[in-house]
């Protein structure tokens, strides 16, 4: 029984020692500093009195719940398409979607302007249209549409691969039992699914908290808090408030992302 | 509850054929009739085109151009499955991994928008005619392959199909539980009276369960008959020897004896243009000492089964001879011993 013990514990070291190194002691180290500023633990509370940093922290969520909501709807969609239809060309498709993988930020920020800054595309089309000149890339509007850009293609990844997993014979028992298309889609294809949308779910919402260069790029009129971090390290010099916003943002986004597991694990059991 | 679907139905196939858009020709044309409340069989090596047609009949697949089939002489070919009104099974159970053993055999009537009361009273139905109500709570991940099968054959019955459609149901069974599903299944399918089609490689399958076997071949329909029939008056080469064991021996008819290497049968009604013929184990004996005989052959195995003893003959012939012979003679290796055949036995194919 005890040497059993001693062979868990030794099998849990990497992983532990890892852990420790990358994540538990820079986070401690993050906390002690985000106390040590002129204003001390007040720093935390800062976040959720000054409207400043309280409302750039929600919209972060807000931008980031909104993505993630519309690159699921999207790759799940174009996903299960593009693994089901097999049509000529198919195969370059699907390798031009993962394209935007490679892009860093600014780049994704530069094709935003692109299409939706003051020269963009949509501005022309608008304003031949219409007379008037739609612009919405320096808005929260134009980071969202750069964020699903950038997120759908490994998300498309992760449903076209799900999607192969599927055995074709539940949906063709769900049909035997009178479900209709779309019933199939409700209770075949979407629960069997359902892995693969909340761990690429999980990706796309931390990826869209953190996302940097993007925000930058587009910068104007864009208050996320991985931009409010830059402006207090870099402008302000105050190293305390930024470290405490990014233990802060880390912990929100961890406990979002732990509440959407519950939910999404629970909802299973219950229908289950 | 839609109790439409309870009088058994039947079902016609006419010139159906099916080649898949990769080329592949799975049926050749095809004409079947099945009547209402009989369970039809159909028999095949892998690859015969057995699945095709069952998912024809099912909506799963269109036939052709050309093809048609027939629901109580209703044209049905571009109705889709969720529309006809047939039960599946199959091999793989195709059980909703998100649902429990309740909720997936109450599925078909959630979406046929039964009233709870009713899903329930029914639900409880069915998990006790299959002798699984403990089980009525489990997730499917919980479950036997065996209990599976049962909970799969409840959900397809649950709604009261107009026919019932079973592809392989228990291929991936071990034997015994093979055996015991397979009486069940039996008695199931004759106290529900429906119209069934049952698809199976395992020929004692077949003869179990079939009121007729539809024995194909290379997307071909062999032979169409009552187990009886196909086995002792088999169509074809093929049929004679994918069900059952065949003996043969070759060789020539004058005066109404067959003479092969062994010695002469005597078969007064032999064509005269025979030169193989073809019959059953059980057809054939060993003689007793002293009895004569103008047949003779050399034991190469003896297998003692308990009950009898399997022997195999060399006869001078590719194949030896498959003879049962009671258990009470004990034989070894390189004896010689004198044969008896039947001549009502006799096929020549
Ligand atoms: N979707 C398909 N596409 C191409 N060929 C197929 C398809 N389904 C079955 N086949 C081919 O059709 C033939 C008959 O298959 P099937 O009906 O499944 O045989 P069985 O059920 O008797 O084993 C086989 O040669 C098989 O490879
Ligand atoms: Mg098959």
């Amino acid at each position: 029984m005890r040497h059993e013990t001693r062979r868990l514990i030794l099998l849990l070291l990497p992983a532990g020692i890892v852990f420790a190194a990358f994540f538990l002691l820079p986070m401690a180290r993050l906390f002690f500093i985000g106390g040590s500023g002129k204003t001390g633990w007040a720093a935390y509370a800062a976040i959720l009195t000054d409207s400043l940093y309280l409302d750039s922290l929600l919209s972060t969520m807000a931008v980031a719940a909104a993505t993630t909501a519309a690159t699921l709807v999207i790759s799940g969609i174009s996903g299960v398409f593009l693994q089901r239809h097999k049509f000529p060309g198919n195969a370059l498709l699907v390798s031009m979607l993962t394209f935007p993988l490679a892009f860093p930020g600014v780049v994704i920020g530069f094709m935003v302007i692109m299409l939706a800054g003051r020269q963009g595309l949509i501005g022309q089309v608008t304003q031949a249209l219409t007379g008037e000149k739609l612009v919405f890339a320096y808005t929260i509007a134009g980071l969202f549409m750069g964020y699903v850009y950038f997120s759908i293609p490994r998300t498309i990844l992760t449903v076209m691969a799900a999607a192969e997993k599927l055995d074709p014979k539940l949906e063709e028992a769900a049909r035997s039992l009178g479900a209709s298309p779309w019933r199939v889609l409700l209770d075949v294809i979407i629960p069997g699914l359902k892995p693969a949308f909340i761990s690429a779910g999980a990706i796309c919402f931390a990826t869209a908290v953190g996302a940097f260069g993007t925000a930058f790029t587009l910068a104007a009129k864009i208050n996320v808090l991985p931009m409010v971090i830059y402006t207090e390290f870099t402008l302000s010099a105050n190293i305390a408030m930024a470290a405490a916003l990014s233990f802060v943002l880390g912990i929100v986004t961890w406990l979002v992302l732990a509440v959407a597991r519950t939910a999404a694990g629970s909802s299973v059991a219950a229908a289950g | 509850m839609t109790d439409t679907g309870n009088k058994p139905v039947s079902i016609a196939l006419t010139n159906c054929s099916k080649t898949f858009p990769d080329g592949t020709r799975a049926l050749e044309p095809l004409d079947l009739a099945i009547h209402a409340g009989e369970t039809v069989v159909f028999l095949g090596p892998s690859g015969c085109g057995k699945t095709t047609t069952l998912r024809i009949i099912a909506g799963l697949e269109e036939p052709d151009a050309g093809g048609k089939v027939l629901f109580d002489g209703v044209d049905v070919t571009h109705l889709p499955i969720e529309q006809r009104n047939v039960g599946m099974v199959f091999q793989s159970y195709a059980l909703f991994p998100n649902m429990t053993v309740a909720g997936n055999i109450g599925y078909g009537l959630k979406i046929r928008k039964v009233p709870d009361a009713q899903i329930k009273a029914r639900v409880s139905e069915m998990l006790a005619m299959m002798q699984i109500t403990r089980l009525a709570d489990r997730r499917i991940d919980q479950l036997s392959g065996g209990q599976r099968q049962r909970v799969a054959l409840a959900r397809a019955i649950a709604v009261r199909p107009r026919a019932l459609l079973l592809d392989e149901p228990l291929t991936a069974l071990d034997a015994k539980l093979r055996d015991t599903l397979r009486l069940e299944i039996d008695s199931l399918l004759r106290s529900l009276g429906i119209t069934a089609i049952y698809v199976t490689h395992d020929q004692a399958e077949a003869m179990a369960l079939g009121d007729r076997i539809v024995v194909m071949e290379h997307g071909r329909v062999a032979q169409i008959g009552k187990p009886r029939e196909i086995y002792q008056r088999p169509a074809t080469r093929f049929v004679a020897e994918f069900i059952g064991t065949m003996n043969r021996l070759t060789g020539s008819v004058s005066n109404g004896t067959f003479t092969c290497k062994a010695g002469g049968i005597a078969w007064p009604e032999a064509p005269s243009s025979a030169t193989e013929i073809l019959f059953r184990p059980e057809d054939i004996r060993v003689v007793e000492s002293g009895e004569a005989t103008g047949l003779k052959g050399t034991v190469a195995a003896a297998f003692f089964l308990g009950d009898r003893t399997r022997l195999f003959v060399d006869v001078g012939e590719a194949q030896p001879l498959v003879i049962e012979s009671t258990a009470r003679r004990d034989f070894s290796h390189g004896d010689r011993v004198g044969l008896a055949i039947d001549p009502r036995g006799l096929l020549v194919l």
